[in-house]
């Protein structure tokens, strides 16, 4: 059974979104909670990193998430391949680590940012990804006052050439963000941060359904028992 | 005990939408005078070390591994009175 691990750190205020998302996508009993003082996340298959305001979000967004204990593992996880997933605070806790390059500043118009906002995907070659089509658009949500991706030059130069921009917002830019950069991968591409909330697009009713792709992707990569449709509906029919 | 205080300013090449806000609020007042503002962050603390170097020195690990992101900020380092930082501390 795929075990997918959503860090809790104190805060965090999208850990049961993106769990629920997880289970929904994968399976029930998919996802596990993992609080930010674990130390190890061994044969866990794949990690999200929720949204929220981890320690409050001092000093810096994400800038203390990083020396959390669960943060060793995190790191030890992502590069054994395992595939990580930031979500807004996530996303900020992994620039901070130095797991993705770059940084989240205030939104260039300084208001928090609540919408549903269309993003582009720019590359399918990660394990969030690899369901879409590149340059499909998808439809998702983003909630927050320090999105504005930041990096310089050389750095971003270097995640265009290498296709490491994985989505970028396709109509307005909502918070200045430096070439409309709404999410990246690492180097060897396990490792994505993002600022839309797919979590929060899993099902019609939410408003769109686009980011059960990232979720779709993710089974897709894994490949084991979580695709076998029989599973899933046992899954289905014992969380009934 | 020794007193540091640690400046934290965005870089230059950093859009710091708070400095133009400011900007805007004190023209807004009439103080047509300002033409620019940068906003940062001042964290001051009080060091248990032998000497001013062994401050410097603490301060400037401290800058690397937390106080300052390197990405989009520089930090600067002064020396103060530790008594100035927490009253009785300089005792």
């Amino acid at each position: 059974m795929t075990a997918v691990a959503v860090i809790v750190f104190p805060g965090s205020n999208c850990d049961r979104d993106a769990a629920r998302a997880v289970d929904d996508v994968l399976g029930a009993g998919t996802a596990t909670l993992a609080w930010h003082a674990e130390t190890s996340l061994d044969g866990v298959d794949a990690i999200v990193l929720p949204g929220g305001f981890s320690w409050g979000d001092y000093l810096r967004t994400g800038a203390l998430a990083r020396f959390a204990p669960v943060m060793g593992a995190v790191r030890e996880a992502a590069e054994r391949g395992v595939p990580v997933l930031g979500i807004c605070n996530g996303f900020q806790v992994l620039c901070e680590a130095g797991l993705l390059p770059g940084a989240l500043l205030r939104n260039d118009h300084l208001h928090f940012r609540c919408d549903e906002v269309p993003v582009e995907v720019a590359s399918s070659d990660t394990p969030w990804t690899r369901a879409i089509d590149a340059g499909r658009a998808l439809q998702l949500p983003i909630a927050h006052g320090e999105g504005r991706y930041h990096a310089d030059t050389a750095v971003l130069d270097e995640l265009e050439r290498d296709s490491r921009v994985v989505v970028r917002y396709a109509g307005a830019n909502p918070n200045g963000s430096a070439r409309a950069i709404a999410g990246v991968c690492s180097a060897e591409r396990n490792v994505v941060g993002m600022m839309p909330h797919p979590e929060r697009a899993v099902h019609a009713w939410m408003g769109s359904d686009d980011g059960a792709l990232l979720f779709e992707s993710l089974r897709l990569h894994l490949g084991d028992g979580a695709t076998d449709p029989n599973r899933t509906e046992l899954a289905g029919a014992l969380a009934d | 005990m020794i007193g540091v205080r640690i400046r934290t300013m965005p870089k230059r090449a950093v859009l710091d939408p708070q400095g133009e806000a400011v900007v805007r609020g004190l023209r807004a007042l009439g103080h047509d005078v300002v033409r620019d503002a940068r906003v940062g962050r001042v964290v001051e603390l009080v060091l248990d070390v032998e000497d001013e170097a062994a401050a410097r020195e603490a301060a400037d690990r401290m800058c690397a591994e937390l106080l300052v992101n390197d990405v989009v900020e520089y930090g600067e380092v002064e020396l103060i009175d530790a008594s100035s930082v927490v009253v009785g501390a300089g005792a």
